[in-house]
């Protein structure tokens, strides 16, 4: 028979032990989980460990651990929760004190060094306008990350707020936030970026920021809504109402720390797409100007001359990579630690 | 089934009306379209008021949008400042972006469920890993970098194909701007549907069917991705909006004249008409996409009813 000369570690069907949770409904919010499914641990970790398998059980029944908890445990030992939040700290250190890796200013620029390779001088060549790269890149950091930064805590403070009340209370205020939000989504981002963009003059960084927050906190507040309607069906949070718990405590003490998770999950990884986005808009000529230095303006200025001097493209380009890869990392692992299937 | 369709008709109304008066009053807010028109010259304000009127822009904004929404319900998009029918436009630029939007959603659907089922079935191991690597990759390199980059290598230094695409759009010119306008969705559909694969495959349903003795193929494409599909299905229908609207980036690096091209135009020039018209047109396929999504879940699970 064709399935069965596929050797067992391939079949799905094969000797491996099976979860004892059920599979979760698949959605939208499972793509970046992908690895969830493997990191199961299906079997004792430890072949020795099995006989004393039941006192271990004990010992842990000890002490109620919570929820944050076991996800911190469950991320010390990961070592990607490691390397990415390695790399965004060093990142944010960059953001802050740029000046502690260059000398160099990132305006300070000569036209007679326009397009030079990498020298001594300037590690990683220099743009167009003659600036050195390596300064840009690193300076570009404050810009990129203060826009990916605060445009994800004003869309996650704007979106959880009223989409949690709205699946809190439910009721006509639900039904007016789902019409808001489908509004939202129908326009295409880039589109209502041009617009939004062209209308004002300002180019600051808290312009963008704005309009990031205006177009994203739809989607967080959908991913919240859904999250808190899950946790307010749960037993804990009847119990705690047939207990005289008001809705103010019910909300802060019960749901949310139990609806939280997703929200900080998915607003990780919109972190990292809305440094991406930046870019782009610069790329459009609608995003962040000069004399403000970000990766977006630099990609947006290597456009012309990248097939001449390859460096002004590449390295903002992988700055701003890692930057987005590392906070998507970062959300899987986080993603991972505090879902409580998959312990 | 027809009453649950009357009731999401009845729902894309409000979202309708809203949406394209959002726009309306953005664009309202780009400034005087007069200005515009003359290019920063001086304008005789008879004349000035004698345009403003004729293109109801002395009216209040509500009036001026109700005024536009009465003529699009009668085929009529109006005319960009610049004499031309905004339908004209539309029919020079929608057949462009459609068949650029055609070309990037079958890749996107065709490699992206392959990608997925395969490292679906195959995960932990090397396969599995390399997709996830190329997708985490991918999604994090911001699109106009790929494109340019596919552009400069496979166009400018290999000769494989055209850099810039001919008059007319034709097919195979679209190749290289459909994969790369496809990539960042292309990653997101593999993911989705290795996630959903590999969740799957330890149901019960996929036990039966492999104890019944059918041959591994029809185990994985009846019984296995029919019940996977759910959760890309959605994705690729809410992507199917962002792609026409996301063409912009892509028609601009390879010179296609699509909607992206004539938006960024009407934008720069704040020719009103052409936006909302184009806008207006692009919320309706988005809210289509979204309706045909929920009526294909009923046919992909049975077991989803509609009231």
């Amino acid at each position: 028979m064709p399935d069965q000369n596929t050797d067992p570690a391939d079949d799905p069907m094969g000797t491996e032990v099976h979860s004892a949770f059920a599979t979760p409904t698949p959605n939208l919010a499972s793509m970046e989980s992908e690895q969830l499914v493997e990191r199961e641990q299906l079997e004792p970790e430890d072949p020795e460990d099995k006989d004393n398998l039941e006192d271990r059980d004990d010992r842990q029944r000890e002490r109620a651990r919570s929820l944050w908890q076991d996800a911190w445990r469950d991320l010390r030992g990961n070592w990607i929760f490691w390397v990415s939040s390695l790399v965004i700290v060093f990142l944010v250190i960059v953001a802050i004190w740029p000046g502690l890796f260059t000398s160099t200013s990132p305006l300070a620029c000569n036209l007679s060094n326009s397009l030079q390779g990498s020298s001594s001088a300037h590690p990683f060549g220099t743009d167009n306008q003659g600036c050195d790269i390596y300064s840009r890149t690193l300076h570009g950091a404050r810009a990129s990350i203060t826009v990916g930064f605060f445009a994800t805590i004003g869309s996650v403070l704007v979106g959880a707020v009223l989409g949690g009340l709205a699946g809190f209370f439910g009721g006509w205020w639900d039904a007016i936030l789902s019409r808001i939000t489908d509004i939202f989504f129908g326009i295409p981002l880039l589109l209502g970026a041009m617009v939004f963009l062209t209308a004002i003059d300002s180019h600051s960084v808290w312009i963008v920021v704005a309009f990031l927050v205006i177009l994203g906190w739809p989607q967080i507040a959908r991913i919240a809504r859904g999250s808190v309607i899950t946790a307010k069906q749960q037993d804990y949070v009847t119990a705690a109402r047939a207990l005289g718990a008001g809705n103010s405590r019910l909300m802060l003490r019960h749901i949310l720390p139990n609806a939280v998770a997703p929200i900080i999950v998915v607003g990780t990884i919109a972190l990292g797409s809305y440094i991406s986005l930046e870019a782009t808009l610069s790329f459009l000529g609608v995003g962040l100007a000069p004399p403000t230095v970000s990766w977006g303006i630099d990609l947006s200025n290597a456009v012309q001359v990248f097939r001449n001097a390859p460096g002004t493209l590449f390295y903002p380009a992988a700055a701003l990579s890692i930057t987005v890869l590392a906070f998507i990392m970062l959300g899987d692992a986080v993603r991972e630690a505090l879902d409580p299937k998959l312990r | 089934m027809g009453r649950y369709v009357i009731r999401r008709l009845l729902q894309m109304i409000p979202v309708f009306i809203g949406t394209t008066f959002l726009i309306f009053y953005m664009v309202y807010a780009l400034g005087d379209p007069v200005n515009a028109m003359f290019a920063g010259k001086a304008v005789d304000p008879a004349v000035a008021a004698q345009i403003r009127h004729q293109l109801w822009l002395d009216r209040p904004l509500w009036e001026q949008y109700l005024h536009y929404m009465g003529n699009i319900f009668q085929g009529n998009f109006g005319t960009a400042y610049n004499g031309e029918e905004v339908t004209t436009l539309m029919g020079t630029a929608f057949p462009n972006t459609l068949k650029l939007t055609t070309v990037a959603f079958s890749i996107e659907c065709v490699l992206g469920i392959l990608l997925g089922v395969f490292s679906g079935l195959k995960r932990g191991r090397f396969v599995d890993t390399l997709v996830l690597i190329l997708t985490l990759l991918v999604i994090s390199i911001p699109v106009f970098v790929i494109g340019l980059v596919a552009q400069y290598f496979i166009a400018v230094k290999w000769h494989i194909v055209d850099p810039s695409v001919a008059y007319g759009s034709p097919w195979q010119d679209l190749i290289l701007p459909g994969a790369v306008l496809a990539s960042v969705s292309l990653a997101y559909v593999a993911r989705l549907t290795r996630t959903s694969v590999a969740e799957n495959v330890r149901a019960d349903y996929v036990r039966t069917a492999v104890a019944k003795g059918l041959p591994r193929r029809r185990v994985v494409t009846n019984h296995l991705l029919r019940n996977s599909l759910i959760p890309v299905v959605t994705f690729l229908g809410t992507d199917l909006g962002a792609l026409m609207g996301g063409a912009l980036v892509t028609e601009r690096i390879f010179n296609i004249q699509g909607v992206g091209y004539y938006l960024y135009q009407g934008i720069l020039q704040q020719n009103s008409p052409t936006v909302v018209g184009f806008v207006t047109i692009l919320v309706i396929v988005y809210l289509v996409a979204n309706l045909l999504v929920d009526l294909l879940y009923a046919v992909l699970d049975p077991r989803i009813r509609y009231a």
